[in-house]
């Protein structure tokens, strides 16, 4: 299912725990690392590098391909895209067979096929969104950082995993 | 959680304003504190270096100001905001984030006096050259463009002339020159318009005004839209590596967060005209206020202004809300519940009469303020547009006779006994 809601994303992210992350860059100055060194240090979920050129990154082990990943450690939650998005159907196979529970293309990884197939295959669906803006909408980061996350809510503790004054 | 959309009012009274997670405390907290412990050394490592949120220390974000920069946010229909000092902070920031030295802004000649003497001397100064254009003439705006040019700028309602900027068509000439349209909506508040509606890329405000409504603090913000194309090469201050953070490219590492993240992180934390956390409170308090309270002040200036418009001794007015302005089907569209509460007039008396006005009121202060629940009043050739020349106080419309009124909430019936009683003394000295 294609999940375009502000509830459905916060719903994933809330019953999944581990994350594998395709094209994830040890290149400190890269969008991609920023999003795997959010997730690492937050530790709400188990964030795994899948990149056949390193070994490991800030110590996490790194796996070449979906499918190593899953041999070993079993289906991810959610496999993050940090791809082309002309890699993007390939990438969507090796989430499938893999097992994926959904698949999760970043800001401009946008596909209709790669899409497709995810729908198809019965996997969640989120696309054109950053894993770690959504994360941080709903733990209370961006509200920190003075940006908007459209929520309103009087019930407490809507920030409770996130904000750290 | 669903995906109702709240409405403006909802969002007046609780964006940005959760129960505090810490204590439950359904007000927000007014967070005095200068600075954050870390959970750890490397929790401080990912603060410092961008890659996580949270708090450090208060000159470049604290949570009580975070709030009010979340709800201004919400308001404007913006990604985020960043608030400052003051309105005048607020725009020398923008320009920061956008110009260096051999940089050039075109902005409306019709601002505020301090804005026209910020960018017209102290940007000067700086190196970035500013070309004022009057006369909401986009032609002329359009032929002042050079290719050093990185953003125009105009009020919503200009200051003091009362002429409503065509936002749709700022925003189509900024946007089909690379540029982003930069607009400070002090007068009509995000209860009167939203400019990033209408194109506007950046939105700034003196929340001394109307957002606070009470006269009480000095504030400012910057709020963005989150949808320029920064990356597009005409602002290499964000689309090239940075010396101020390690080499970064803002443009490439935050996407559309980079604006607000290169104002905050590098303009903020290196000029740090911050708000203080006790302003931001207060700030936050007054806007849950803020759709009752601008409904109630154009509702008083509507009427004001049908009096004056009556009046033998006045000789003209400036309000959009008039039928015979120029600018009222431009206010119909851009201002549609009212064209704000500040509006200036002329006395047939000239200079004189004016004097004479202002100092027989009883009830309307005389402030160089606008936007207080209070009634103000003030001569801006002889207070807040003294500074300009000759020349460039007429380009901004103002002239010797010129009254401005910021319209308050008191009863009508004792505003417009006591502007009886300042013609009365107007009309003995002419």
């Amino acid at each position: 299912m294609i999940l375009t809601t502000v509830a459905q994303r916060r719903d994933l992210l809330a019953r999944s725990k581990t994350v594998a992350m395709v094209g994830a860059s040890p290149n400190t100055t890269r969008p991609s690392y920023f999003v795997f060194s959010y997730l690492r240090t937050r530790g709400n979920v188990e964030i795994t590098p899948i990149n056949p050129a390193v070994s490991e990154i800030d110590g996490v082990r790194a796996y070449p391909s979906l499918a190593a990943y899953a041999a070993e450690r079993g289906a991810p939650d959610i496999v993050d895209v940090f791809r082309k998005p002309a890699d993007a159907p390939q990438v969507t196979r090796e989430a499938i067979a893999a097992g994926a529970k959904a698949i999760w293309f970043q800001y401009g990884v946008i596909n209709d096929e790669a899409i497709r197939l995810a729908d198809e295959a019965g996997l969640d669906v989120v696309v054109d969104r950053c894993i770690k803006v959504e994360s941080a909408r709903f733990d209370g980061g961006l509200s920190i950082a003075g940006l908007n996350s459209g929520l309103i809510s009087s019930r407490r503790a809507t920030r409770s995993a996130g904000a750290k004054p | 959680m669903s995906d109702h959309v709240f409405g403006f009012r909802t969002r007046a009274l609780h964006a940005g304003t959760p129960p505090d997670p810490a204590t439950g405390a359904r007000a927000m907290p007014i967070y005095l504190s200068s600075s954050f412990v870390f959970d750890s050394t490397e929790h401080a490592a990912e603060l410092f270096a961008l890659r996580t949120y949270g708090n450090i220390y208060s000159r470049i974000g604290n949570p009580t100001v975070a709030a009010f920069e979340e709800r201004m946010a919400s308001l404007e229909g913006g990604l985020g905001a960043v608030a400052t000092a003051s309105g005048l902070s607020a725009q020398l920031m923008t320009i920061l984030a956008l110009a260096q030295a051999g940089d050039h802004i075109v902005a409306s000649a019709s601002l505020y006096g301090g804005t026209v003497t910020q960018f017209t001397v102290t940007l000067k100064r700086m190196g970035i050259e500013c070309t004022l254009v009057g006369g909401d003439d986009l032609s002329a705006v359009r032929a002042a463009i050079t290719p050093s040019t990185k953003a125009l700028f105009t009020e919503t309602i200009g200051n003091p002339l009362g002429n409503v900027a065509d936002l749709e068509a700022w925003a189509a000439l900024a946007h089909a020159n690379g540029i982003p349209l930069v607009v400070d909506s002090t007068f009509a508040s995000p209860a009167l318009c939203r400019p990033i509606d209408w194109g506007a890329d950046i939105v700034v405000h003196s929340a001394t005004k109307f957002l606070s409504g009470h006269g009480t603090v000095i504030g400012g913000v910057i709020v963005e839209s989150g949808r320029f194309p920064w990356d597009a090469g005409k602002h290499p201050l964000l689309s090239q590596p940075s010396p101020g953070y390690h080499d970064m490219n803002f443009a490439e590492t935050f996407g559309e967060f980079s604006f607000l993240m290169r104002a905050r992180t590098e303009v903020l934390r290196d000029v740090g005209a911050c708000l203080s956390p006790m302003n931001a409170w207060l700030l936050l308090q007054s806007l849950e206020t803020l759709p009752l309270r601008m409904k109630a002040h154009v509702e008083n200036a509507r009427l004001i202004a049908s009096f004056l418009a009556k009046h033998d001794d006045v000789a003209w007015i400036n309000y959009a809300e008039l039928d015979d302005s120029p600018y009222h089907t431009l206010a119909r569209k851009y201002l549609p519940d009212g064209a704000g509460a500040i509006f200036t007039f002329g006395l047939r008396g000239g200079r004189e009469a004016g004097r004479a006005f202002i100092d027989a009121l009883e009830l309307w202060s005389h402030v160089a303020n606008v936007g207080d629940g209070k009634s103000l009043v003030i001569h801006p050739a002889s207070t807040t547009h003294q500074q300009l020349t000759d020349a460039d106080m007429r380009a901004g419309g103002v002239t010797p006779e010129m009254v401005r009124l910021s319209v308050g909430l008191e009863d009508p019936a004792d505003l417009i006994w006591d502007l009886e009683n300042g013609l009365r003394a107007a009309r003995a000295i002419a």
